[in-house]
C-alpha cells in the first residue's frame, strides 16, 4: 500500500497539470462561447494585471519593501514600446527589440527608485515610492512641451502591435482548421508570458537569493550581521519586480494600441498591492489568484449589476457603475476580516496553523514583543 | 606561513556618544585566539554598544579595532560577517517566519555563491551547492541540539531552542569570532548548564567566543578572561577569580553575588 | 480563604494544550512562586489569569467571584495586575507618564498623586530620572517602570513575569529585596521565575509546572530541598549533543 503511494501521487499531480493545461488551452474558447468575446479582452487583461502583481510581489512579498509607485515601471516599460514603435517619431522597431528594452528600462528605474531608498522602511518607503510613481505619472503628462516627446495628455495612439517576426498578432489566423481571432492569440502571449514569470518567482523564490529576500524581509538587522549585502539584495529586489512590470507596460502598449497617462494614476499602483495583500502575500499561487479576482470582479458586477436589479426589484434601483465600486470596496473590506493573511496564504503562514509546531507559542510571543 | 598573532580582536581606545552622552570611553581590550573571553557589568554600561561596534551596527567615534591583523573603525556588518565575526542578539532576532533549517541555511549565504542566473538556470553547481547549504544546515541544527522537527518556523521554538537556533545561524558563517549576547537569559540553571557545554565544545572547535553575561557562575565557570565594564568605562580585566574579588567589581556590579 | 483559586485550568493554542489541567491558590497576602523549565507553560499561565488568553476549561476565581468572561481591562479594575515579561514599558512615554499610564483604571486624582510618592519612595532610582523616555533607562530600571506601573492599579494580587531576566546581579538583588517589601505590604505575589532558587528563597510556597502540568508543589524550603527540582532546575549535569567538528568546509 505505502510503496505504491508515490507513484499514485506522481500520477495525480500529472493528471491534474494535464487538466490544467487543458482548461487554460481552450479558456478563450469557451469565455467566447460562454460570454462574449469582450471577456476574452477583460481575461487578456486579467492575465497582464497578475504579471504585474507577481513583479510587485517580490518586492513586496519577498523582500518585505512596501512599494505603492510601482505602476510607474509598468509606464516605463508601456512608453518605451510606444515610443519606438508608433508614427510618434515615425520609429518602428521590431516586438522583439522594444519588448526587452522596456524591460531593461524599467530595470534601470527600479534601481534608481531604489538606491535613495535603501534605508527607509514600512511607511516611509511607502510614501516616497508613491511620489515617484506619481513624478513619473506627471512627467509623461507634462513631457510634450517645448520638445513634443510624450504628447501629454493625449497619449500615444496608433502602437504598431505586437509582430513576431512576419506574425502579427493584430489579425485574425486559421490555424489547423481553428479561427482565432486576435484577444485569442494575445490570450496565448500573455500566458506564455505570465508562465514565465510564474516559473521565474518559483525559482528565485527557492534559492539562495530568495532565503535572502526572506531573511531581510523578516529582520534587516540580523540578515546583515549574517553577512547579507542588505544593498544589493534590496536592489535586486526592485530592479527584478520593476523588470517584471517593465515587461507587462510593454505587452500593455502593444495589445491596447493606445496609452496615455492616465493608465498609470495611484489608483492602479493600489490595485496591484491589493492584488497581492488580498490574494495571499509572498506565495505565487495567492497573487495570481488576487490579481485575478481583482480584474474580474469589478468587470462581472459591472455586467451583472443590472440585469441582477431588474430581475430583483424589476427596475433599476442604483447606477450599476457607482455600485460597482462599492461592492468591490465592501468586498476587499470582508476579505481581509476573515482572512487577513490573504485568500491563499504562503505556506510559511498556513503552517503557523499545524499541529507540531512546538508547544511553547505563546511563552515566546512576549519575547519578540518585547523585541520588535 | 607567517607566525600569526597571538591576539585576534583588539580594541583600542574605543568611544561612543549618543548625543551628548558618552556611552563607551577609551575601552581598550584585546582577545586571544581560541579563548572565551567574558563581558560582564551593570545594565546599561555599555556592554551591548560595545558589541554593535564590534560587529559594525554601529559606527565608532573614536578609538581603532584590528580584527586578525586588519584593522577597520568604519565597516559594514555584512563585511565583518565575511571577515568572520558573527553574533547572536540580546532580544533574539530570528527570522521568525521562516523555519528552523531556512534561518540557518541563511547562514551560510555569504559562504555560497548562487545567484540570479544560478538559481533560475539551476544548473548541477546551482544544485550541488543547493544540496550542500541544506546538509550543513541540518549538521549545524542537530550540533546545537535542536530535536525539533527543521521545518517548524523559528517563531514557534521553545525560547531556549531558539537561543540555540541563533548560535547554529550564527556558526554557519563561518566564524573566527562568536559574540553571544547573553545567551542563558531567561533560562533555568539546567538549560544554563546544557549551554555551557555546548560553547566549551564550540570553543574547542577553535572558534573564539566573546560572551556577554549576567550569570555570575557562568561567567566564573566558562570564560579564560573577563572585562567589566561600568558606566562606559573599563574598569577590570583578568582571570575571572581576579575580577570576582576585584572590591571596585563587586561595589558596581557583583554585589552579594561574589560569595 | 484563598484570593485566588485556579481548578484545573486548560489552555490550548493552535491545536497543541499549553496547560492541561492546573490548579492553585495564592492566599491574601502571600507569594507563590511558579517555577519551571521554558516552554512548560508559566507565562500562558499568567496570560490566561490575566485575561489575556481564552482557557479552554477550567475554574478560576478571584475575592470569591468568578473571573469567567471578565475581560483583561475589568481584572486590572478588580485588582489583578500583570508585569508582563519583556516588561512592556511604554518607550516613548516618561517614566512619569507611565506609572499614570498605570493608573488609568482609577479617578481619584489626589491618591494617584500620593500613589506616584509612594512609588518614587519605593524605587528611588525611577524619581531620579521621572522625566526621562522609559525607552532610554537600562534593564532594570525598565523593570521598576513596569512594577511600579502595575503597582499603580492598586493591586490586590500582582503578577509578575521573569523580573530578574537579563538583568545584573546587583540588579536583581535590588529586584527581589522590592519583591518582598511589596508582599510584606500586603500586596500578594504570584511570581514566575526562571531562577527557582531565588523566587523560592522569596517564596513562601511553590509550584513546579512541567510540560503544562502541575508536577510538584509545596512549601518553598521543601522544593529548594527535593532532589526532582534540585536535578531539573537548580543545575544538574548534562551532556550535550554534538560530534562532528566544525572545521568542516563545504
Amino acid at each position: 500500500m505505502r510503496i505504491g503511494r508515490p507513484v499514485e501521487n506522481k500520477r495525480k499531480a500529472w493528471l491534474a497539470f494535464a487538466a490544467l493545461a487543458v482548461m487554460l488551452l481552450v479558456l478563450p474558447f469557451a469565455t467566447e462561447a460562454l460570454l462574449g468575446r469582450g471577456w476574452v479582452r477583460i481575461v487578456d487583461f486579467a492575465l497582464l494585471y497578475i504579471m504585474l502583481a507577481l513583479g510587485l510581489n517580490i518586492v513586496v512579498g519577498y523582500a518585505g519593501l512596501l512599494d505603492l509607485g510601482y505602476i510607474a515601471f509598468f509606464a516605463v516599460g508601456a512608453y518605451c514600446y510606444a515610443l519606438l514603435g508608433s508614427p510618434q517619431f515615425g520609429l518602428h522597431l521590431p516586438f522583439w527589440i522594444v519588448l526587452p528594452l522596456g524591460a531593461l528600462l524599467a530595470c534601470v528605474f527600479g534601481v534608481l527608485l531604489g538606491a535613495p531608498t535603501l534605508r527607509l522602511r514600512g511607511d516611509y518607503l511607502a510614501i516616497v515610492t508613491l511620489g515617484f510613481g506619481e513624478i513619473i505619472r506627471i512627467f509623461l503628462n507634462n513631457l510634450n512641451a517645448p520638445v513634443n516627446i510624450t504628447n501629454g495628455p493625449q497619449g500615444i495612439s496608433m502602437i504598431d502591435p505586437i509582430r513576431i517576426g512576419g506574425f502579427s498578432l493584430n489579425s485574425t489566423h486559421e490555424l489547423l482548421g481553428i479561427t482565432f481571432p486576435p484577444v485569442h492569440l494575445y490570450y496565448y502571449l500573455f500566458l506564455g508570458v505570465t508562465l514565465l514569470v510564474i516559473f521565474v518567482s518559483l525559482r528565485l523564490e527557492d534559492s539562495r537569493i530568495g532565503r535572502a529576500w526572506m531573511a531581510i524581509r523578516e529582520d534587516e538587522v540580523a540578515a546583515s550581521a549574517m553577512g547579507i549585502n542588505t544593498r544589493n539584495i534590496k536592489l535586486l529586489a526592485f530592479a527584478m519586480g520593476a523588470t517584471f512590470g517593465g515587461a507587462a507596460g510593454g505587452l500593455f502598449a502593444g495589445f491596447q494600441g493606445f496609452i496615455s497617462p492616465e493608465s498609470f494614476g495611484l489608483t492602479e499602483s493600489v490595485m496591484v498591492v491589493c492584488m497581492v495583500v488580498l490574494g495571499g502575500m509572498g506565495n505565487i499561487g495567492g497573487v495570481v489568484l488576487g490579481g485575478a479576482l481583482l480584474v474580474l470582479l469589478p468587470e462581472a458586477l459591472r455586467h451583472g449589476a443590472g440585469p441582477v436589479q431588474q430581475v430583483l426589484f424589476g427596475k433599476m434601483l442604483v447606477d450599476p457603475e457607482s455600485l460597482r465600486m462599492l461592492m468591490f470596496g465592501l468586498a476587499l473590506v470582508l476579505v481581509m476580516l476573515w482572512r487577513p493573511a490573504g485568500l491563499w496564504p504562503s505556506t510559511q503562514r498556513r503552517r503557523e496553523l499545524t499541529p507540531g509546531a512546538g508547544v511553547a507559542h505563546q511563552e515566546q510571543e512576549s519575547v519578540y514583543d518585547a523585541s520588535k | 606561513m607567517t607566525p600569526r598573532s597571538d591576539t585576534l580582536l583588539e580594541l583600542t581606545g574605543i568611544g561612543k556618544h549618543f548625543g551628548g552622552l558618552a556611552a563607551l570611553s577609551d575601552v581598550s581590550l584585546h582577545i586571544r585566539h581560541g579563548e572565551i573571553y567574558g563581558l560582564i557589568g551593570p545594565n546599561g554600561a555599555g556592554k551591548t554598544t560595545l558589541f554593535n561596534i564590534i560587529t559594525g551596527l554601529y559606527q565608532l567615534d573614536e578609538g581603532a579595532i584590528t580584527f586578525d591583523g586588519t584593522a577597520y573603525s568604519h565597516c559594514k556588518p555584512h563585511l565583518l560577517a565575511h571577515a568572520g565575526i558573527a553574533r547572536t542578539f540580546q532580544n533574539i532576532r530570528l527570522f521568525a517566519n521562516m523555519t528552523a533549517l531556512e534561518n540557518v541555511m541563511v547562514g551560510r549565504h555569504l559562504r555560497t555563491r548562487t545567484g540570479i542566473w544560478g538559481a533560475l538556470l539551476r544548473n548541477a553547481a546551482a544544485r550541488a551547492e543547493e544540496r550542500a547549504i541544506a546538509r550543513r544546515a541540518r549538521e549545524l541544527l542537530h550540533y546545537v541540539g535542536i530535536e525539533r522537527p527543521h521545518q517548524t518556523l523559528a517563531k514557534h521554538l521553545p525560547y531556549g531552542e531558539q537561543r540555540r537556533l541563533e548560535i547554529a545561524r550564527a556558526l554557519a558563517t563561518e566564524p573566527k569570532l562568536l559574540a553571544l549576547d547573553e545567551p542563558v537569559a531567561g533560562m533555568n540553571a539546567t538549560e544554563t548548564e546544557s549551554l555551557k557545554a555546548l560553547l566549551q565544545t564550540i570553543r574547542a572547535s577553535g572558534i573564539t567566543v566573546l560572551l556577554i553575561e549576567h550569570d555570575v557562575k557562568l561567567i566564573l565557570g566558562l570564560c579564560d578572561r573577563v572585562a567589566v565594564l561600568d558606566y562606559g568605562k573599563k574598569i577590570a580585566e583578568g582571570l575571572p577569580e581576579e575580577v570576582r574579588q576585584n572590591p571596585a567589581v563587586i561595589a558596581a556590579y557583583l554585589g552579594g553575588a561574589a560569595e | 480563604m484563598s484570593l485566588l483559586s485556579v481548578e484545573n485550568l486548560k489552555v490550548a493554542y493552535g491545536g497543541i494544550q499549553a496547560l492541561k489541567g492546573i490548579s492553585l491558590e495564592v492566599a491574601p497576602g502571600e507569594l507563590v512562586a511558579l517555577i519551571g523549565s521554558n516552554g512548560a507553560g508559566k507565562t500562558t499561565a499568567l496570560k490566561a489569569l490575566a485575561g489575556l488568553l481564552h482557557p479552554a476549561a477550567g475554574k478560576v476565581s478571584y475575592a470569591g467571584k468568578s473571573l469567567h468572561n471578565i475581560p483583561a481591562h475589568q481584572r486590572v479594575r478588580d485588582g489583578l495586575a500583570l508585569v508582563p515579561e519583556g516588561r512592556g514599558v511604554f518607550a516613548r512615554l516618561s517614566v512619569e507618564e507611565n506609572l499614570q499610564m498605570g493608573a488609568y483604571t482609577r479617578n481619584d486624582a489626589a491618591q494617584i498623586g500620593s500613589d506616584l510618592e509612594r512609588m518614587y519612595a519605593l524605587f528611588p532610582r525611577l524619581a531620579e530620572r521621572r522625566a526621562q523616555l522609559a525607552g532610554t533607562l537600562s534593564g532594570g530600571e525598565q523593570q521598576m517602570v513596569a512594577m511600579a506601573r502595575a503597582l499603580m492599579s492598586r493591586p490586590k494580587l500582582l503578577m509578575l513575569d521573569e523580573p530578574s531576566m537579563g538583568l545584573a546581579p546587583m540588579m536583581v538583588e535590588k529586584i527581589f529585596a522590592t519583591i518582598r517589601e511589596i508582599s510584606t505590604q500586603g500586596v500578594s505575589i504570584l511570581l514566575v521565575e526562571q531562577n527557582a532558587r531565588l523566587a523560592l528563597e522569596a517564596a513562601q510556597r511553590g509550584y513546579v509546572l512541567e510540560s503544562g502540568l502541575i508536577a510538584l508543589s509545596g512549601v518553598s524550603g521543601e522544593l529548594l530541598g527535593s532532589d526532582a527540582v534540585q536535578r531539573a532546575y537548580l543545575g544538574g549535569g548534562r551532556e550535550p549533543a554534538g560530534s562532528f567538528s566544525l572545521k568542516t568546509r563545504d
